[in-house]
């Protein structure tokens, strides 16, 4: 090999090289584990399931003690995602109050935080963080259990797992964000809420609140999967017509939940519009 | 307020890049009294503000403010102190969503409740207050914009209304009248110095245009490369003083320009007649 070849040859190939086949080996490893073999949907006997099955959506259920049901059980699901989410603004706000660094009073002076208000901000931080890990799945189920079937199991679980969600995004937003005017009233004597409320807030509005409009349109697309461990609402009609194989009830019911998700989209759209 | 500074010396950064930008400051301010800092750009003008304010801690030396030493008082009684001393950061960092009568009124937090603070947010409690307040500087017709839509200037003078709002009985104001055409910033000065005077308030201005500082205050500092350059009545300032501080090229350009370049693009409204008394 000539020394200009030697010159030539790009440093970072081989690690290039490594990293594709390192990623494809894990990829395969895994396909593997979850024993992917997407073919079995192309089976003789899984085809006449699926057959069967789709052949019973049509014709979709259209009476009108039926639709009177759905209308119902989506206003529902509306008011579970609703009332989560309130309830864990509610609680979100606070906590991502106590866990910002930028509303620290302590370190005005040296830069430091002391060390008393330092490890209450981690413990907020922890309890955000154990909130959040449990999905909104689990907690629905462990209510159902505790308080028995409905709504307010749904609304719960959508409270606690969302505002763990919310704190934490609060919590960035506001550490992201310009601290001078927050800095500016702190030292100017102002308590943290009122620096909170004078200059952190009216910079972090609009990114707070299109969050959390974002997160009413999730809450929305939870409530349903909620409803299927008896959390109230449409997910709960929808697991007991599919439970009766009652394929044209089903149907009917998905063309409600698609078209309450583009409603939530619109929703959100307008508000965000309504910010500038 | 008086206010007491005894060898102090104030250190910014952390660790490796720490620097001193305040060396062995001593410096005493009477109840009442008003003053300027000058000096060139990076003399430590700002920082010896927000020392003043507390808002930074010094590594040695012994600040006093009102025959208290602001760092050995209870974090409580000392952020208590901070509401009671005014500070205006050079370009006022408002938030561009709120609107001018909040901006204003967030100058009285330290004297109100959390609660009344939340209240007048959703519905302005003394805004007859705030308009008087930018009446003051010629304002009272942004009352209720909000803060983007303001002219840099216009911003400035909000934050001046906001030290109107406070009573607060030390006010340190840097650089309060940079982004104002000459005119307007001489009133602003003035109603500046008639409020200090009617809360017999001290009040620390830091200028960068010179004239405007002889003009308007009995008493200038000159702040260099962290130490006091001087510190003497305003009528014992002369050019040799000023080239002294400022450097070679202030002498050389006295006659044409400001010793700054944002200075230079705002020809002082007393240049005219200063330049031939000084210059």
């Amino acid at each position: 090999m000539s020394i200009q070849n030697k010159a030539l040859r790009d440093p970072a190939w081989h690690e290039r090289l490594f990293s594709t086949w390192l990623l494809v080996a894990v990829i395969m490893a895994c396909l593997y584990v979850t024993e992917f073999k997407p073919w079995t949907l192309l089976d003789e006997t899984s085809l006449r399931a699926t057959r069967q099955f789709l052949a019973s959506f049509f014709p979709p259920a259209h009476d009108v003690v039926f639709l009177k049901l759905i209308v119902v059980s989506t206003w529902q699901t509306i008011a579970v995602a609703t009332a989560g989410v309130t309830l864990a603004l509610i609680v979100a706000v606070p906590l991502a109050l106590i866990a910002t660094r930028t509303l620290s009073i302590s370190r005005i002076g040296s830069g430091r935080v002391a060390l008393v208000p330092k490890i209450i901000r981690n413990a907020t931080r922890g309890v955000l963080i154990v909130l959040r890990s449990i999905p909104e799945l689990v907690w629905g189920l462990l209510f159902v259990r505790a308080i028995g079937l409905g709504d307010t199991a749904g609304v719960l679980a959508i409270a606690l797992t969302y505002c763990g969600m919310m704190g934490k995004v609060f919590l960035e937003i506001m550490e992201s964000q310009d601290a001078r005017s927050t800095d500016t009233l702190l030292i100017n004597g102002a308590s943290r809420g009122q620096a909170f409320l004078y200059a952190t807030l009216p910079s972090c509005l609009p990114e707070m609140v299109s969050y959390t409009v974002f997160r009413w349109e999730c809450a929305i697309r939870s409530s349903v999967i909620l409803g299927f461990v008896g959390a109230g609402g449409l997910g709960q009609q929808m697991d007991l017509s599919m439970r009766m194989l009652a394929g044209g009830q089903v149907v009917t019911m998905l063309a409600a939940f698609v078209a309450l998700v583009w409603v939530a989209d619109v929703v959100s759209k307008q508000l965000r519009a309504l910010l500038d | 307020m008086s206010v007491n500074f005894s060898n102090v010396t104030v250190r910014l950064g952390r660790d490796a890049d720490a620097r001193i930008v305040l060396n062995a400051i001593s410096l005493s301010l009477n109840a009442g009294e008003q003053v300027a800092i000058i000096g060139p750009s990076g003399a430590g003008k700002t920082t010896l503000l927000h020392t003043l304010a507390c808002a930074i801690k010094p590594v040695s030396g012994e600040l006093t403010i009102n025959k208290e030493i602001p760092w050995t008082l209870a974090k409580l009684a000392l952020h208590e102190l901070r509401g009671r001393i005014f500070l205006a950061p050079q370009s006022p960092p408002l938030p561009p969503r709120q609107r001018v009568v909040n901006a204003v009124l967030a100058g009285r937090l330290s004297s109100i409740s959390t609660l009344s603070a939340l209240l007048s947010l959703y519905k302005p409690k003394d805004a007859a207050l705030a308009f008087a307040a930018l009446a003051r500087f010629k304002l009272e017709d942004k009352l209720w914009l909000r803060c983007d839509r303001l002219s840099g200037g216009e911003r400035q003078r909000v934050g001046l209304a906001r030290m109107m709002v406070s009573q607060a009985p030390l006010i340190l104001l840097d650089e309060p009248v940079s982004a104002l055409d000459p005119a307007l910033g001489l009133s602003a000065l003035k109603t500046i110095q008639d409020e200090a005077t009617a809360r017999n308030a001290t009040l620390v201005v830091s200028l960068h245009d010179v004239q405007l500082a002889r003009a308007r205050f009995a008493r200038l500092i000159g702040l260099k490369a962290g130490r006091i350059h001087f510190d003497l009545p305003a009528s014992a300032v002369d050019e040799a003083t000023l080239a002294d501080l400022y450097g070679a090229e202030f002498a050389e350009a006295a006659g044409m320009a400001k010793p700054n370049a944002a200075a230079a693009e705002l020809p002082s409204v007393l240049a005219a007649p200063a330049a031939a008394r000084c210059f």
